[in-house]
């Protein structure tokens, strides 16, 4: 008994000043690939940022792996989308972290959702109509627009929880908006071409990419949101392209694209793949190249 | 006539209890703006089951040869039924605590309160300490609610030497290390009055620590470990024809647990390979049915390895070996409950499973299952829903 009890307290004392941070950085837990990116364009090196997701995985069903459960011990601050996207994992992370900084209500728990607009909030909350959101449709960052909201949110957030660099985080957010403003007049002038334009899209994840772009869907592969194409619903967006012609098919990166294939091959339109988020793509590396890329993808598949 | 009485002045409150959960769940959601007294309502979901089941052999004649086991542990029952339906209430109370409720009731209209619990959330530093009754934290199987079984039963070893999962009311601490590698040590200090334990006079009289560990190898894999020991006393424990026994249950459990997804996106193509070891350390007097006090000691021990890979989106199939070793005692038990009639209960079974959303599931499964000399064919058929609020699963 008294081997165990020595032992337990020697891996105490060892983890606690393994755990000690040396560099005084924020580490940032960021559920979805571009609020990571976000947290390094607006804390610099102040931040240590660990992405739970890539842009291979539905961010709808994550696995609560120890993995992340150990990540999100750590954290000071995390940041994710909220709108109901990560109600199937995240709770059980930050339960079982042990973590009181980035409980619900804390500063360490940033929600991207609550500083835009959401679109698509429905009517009936009703499981029938699938995997609905009731806070709204959660895709947010298919828009820059928004980019720029939770900016200006996370920054204030960043200063709360690290008021003695404020400083460096006032001169990240300067120079990131400014840039992102006149990105955002690149993008405006290099998607005209789009405006108008009919599509079909895969998921309904694409809500606030078509609001920014005027682009219109014509049609959703998911009969309803997180149900899979049936061949009988395929069949019925085919003939509807007959009169109702669109110009292409899009998915986002972690989709399968086998529904997608079927109907490009029929329709004779393109099935483009988007980055969706950052890592999407080999072009997008970073928020700025998520959106050229998303513009480039969209163009090609106009001709 | 007595008991019919009991059972439907039970069955009131529950029906009343379900039918104000479900009207206020709703409304939350339909109308939250308008309506501010329900905005704190809590997270309301409701699991039913029911199932289809054919044995070869009678399920009321159950045993497993050389194991004394909890009488609510059989393979279930024949034809159409009801399973357990689950109601879980959940919310965070206030700044600092969590708490949860899961109600469970039978197709006969008994209900039992399976999970009742605090639970921290504003300690920090790693650490959380729960409350109240809960499923112990020994094991990977045993704090999995049935619904989230992958097969209609669960584990013979689990059956056998823990009466299907080791649940009771205590406290339990877990500390989180601050490492990369996912390390939680915890321990529990239980009343001691569940299955392997029975009839604690302290009402303190079992206790259990554990170590789990898990991590991530490379993108698409993830496995989690651990070693979990529990202890419990029985003083006139009751098992199957009013076998006692008055003394000592010590439990190791190892488990592994890997899991492959490609790019690790489990929504379309995932694979889990799970396996537990079980031991059971008995020291005691055993007093068969009709029988006399007699030093009773045996280190049954048992395991399982199952996988289950869902190969396209919506489907999912597995296969399970089970594998008993009762470890008969040699004397003074031939005849009895403890003799094992010379025979390793062994059980193979296989499932598949469609899921038309993550909130339904129908699943066949077939288990030849060797528990007794005689084998059993057994087939399941069997429905999981999940309505209103679905809590996030564990991994």
């Amino acid at each position: 008994m008294t081997i165990i009890k020595k032992a337990i307290t020697i891996v105490f004392v060892l983890t606690f000043i393994a755990g000690r941070p040396v560099a005084a950085n924020i580490n940032v837990f960021a559920c979805e690939p571009e609020w990571g990116e976000l947290a390094k364009e607006l804390g610099g090196n102040r931040v240590s940022v660990y992405s739970a997701t890539t842009a291979f995985q539905d961010p709808h069903h994550i696995q609560a792996r120890p993995s992340l459960i150990a990540r999100m011990r750590r954290a000071d601050l995390l940041i994710c989308t909220g709108s109901g996207l990560e109600v199937g994992w995240l709770p059980v992370l930050i339960r079982q972290s042990g973590n009181n900084r980035v409980q619900v209500g804390k500063p360490g728990h940033f929600t991207a959702t609550h500083y835009v607009t959401t679109l698509e909030k429905p009517v009936i909350v009703d499981r029938s109509q699938g995997d609905v959101h009731p806070g709204g449709n959660p895709h947010i960052q298919t828009d820059p627009r928004n980019i720029l909201k939770v900016a200006t949110a996370l920054h204030h957030r960043l200063i709360q929880i690290d008021s003695a660099h404020k400083s460096d985080y006032n001169a990240h957010y300067q120079a990131f908006s400014k840039r992102w403003k006149s990105a955002l007049a690149r993008w405006k002038l290099a998607s005209a071409p789009l405006r108008g334009v009919k599509i079909v899209v895969h998921h309904k994840a694409w809500a606030y990419m078509l609001d920014w772009l005027g682009i219109q869907s014509v049609a959703t592969l998911e009969p309803k949101p997180g149900v899979p194409p049936s061949a009988g619903h395929l069949s019925a967006i085919l003939s509807q392209l007959q009169h109702q012609p669109a110009r292409m098919v899009i998915r986002a990166a972690y989709q399968e694209g086998h529904a997608d294939e079927w109907l490009s091959k029929r329709a004779h339109i393109p099935a483009i793949i988007l980055p969706f988020t950052v890592g999407g793509s080999v072009e997008a590396k970073d928020l700025f190249s998520l959106y050229d890329d998303t513009i480039a993808r969209l163009i090609r598949g106009m001709q | 006539m007595l008991i019919n009485q009991v059972l439907l002045k039970q069955r009131i409150p529950v029906i009343y209890v379900l039918f104000v959960a479900l009207f206020t769940s709703a409304n939350s959601y339909a109308a939250s703006a308008s309506q501010k007294n329900s905005a704190f309502n809590p997270a309301i979901g409701l699991i039913l089951n029911g199932t289809y089941v054919q044995f070869s052999q009678d399920p009321d004649n159950y045993s497993l040869p050389g194991f004394p086991i909890d009488m609510e542990s059989t393979p279930g029952t024949s034809g159409f039924s009801l399973g357990e339906s689950e109601l879980n209430i959940s919310s965070n109370i206030d700044t600092d605590w969590y708490g949860a409720v899961t109600i469970a009731m039978s197709g006969d209209g008994e209900f039992s309160v399976e999970n009742a619990f605090i639970q921290s959330t504003g300690l920090g530093s790693g650490f959380t300490i729960k409350g109240g009754r809960f499923f112990s934290g020994i094991g990977y199987l045993n704090e999995q609610h049935a619904h989230t079984w992958d097969f209609v039963d669960t584990a013979l070893a689990y059956r056998a030497l823990l009466g299907t999962q080791y649940g009771d009311d205590g406290v339990q601490v877990r500390w989180l290390a601050p490492t990369d590698l996912f390390t939680e040590i915890g321990a529990e200090w239980m009343r001691g009055d569940a299955f392997p334990g029975a009839g604690a006079k302290s009402g303190h009289a079992a206790w259990s620590a554990f170590i789990h560990l898990g991590g991530d190898v490379g993108i698409s894999h993830s496995w989690a470990a651990g070693l979990s020991y529990l202890s419990t006393k029985s003083t006139n424990r009751e098992t199957g024809n009013t076998d006692l026994f008055t003394g000592t249950s010590k439990i190791m459990i190892a488990s592994l647990v890997w899991k492959w997804a490609p790019n690790g996106n489990a929504s379309n193509r995932n694979f889990k390979l799970q396996a537990e070891y079980l031991l059971s350390k008995n020291d005691g007097q055993f007093t068969p049915a009709g029988g006399i006090a007699t030093p009773y000691s045996a280190t049954p021990d048992g395991w399982y390895i199952q996988s289950i890979y869902q190969f396209k989106p919506r489907w999912r199939t597995g296969f399970r070996h089970d594998h008993l070793n009762a470890d008969s005692p040699v004397s003074g038990f031939t005849g009895t409950v403890l003799d094992d009639q010379n025979h390793n209960p062994v059980r193979n079974s296989l499932m598949l499973e469609y899921s038309n959303s993550e909130f339904s599931r129908f699943r066949l499964q077939y288990s030849r299952d060797e528990s007794r000399p005689n084998a059993d064919n057994q087939w399941f058929l069997q429905y999981i829903v999940s309505m209103g609020a679905h809590g996030a699963h564990t991994f």
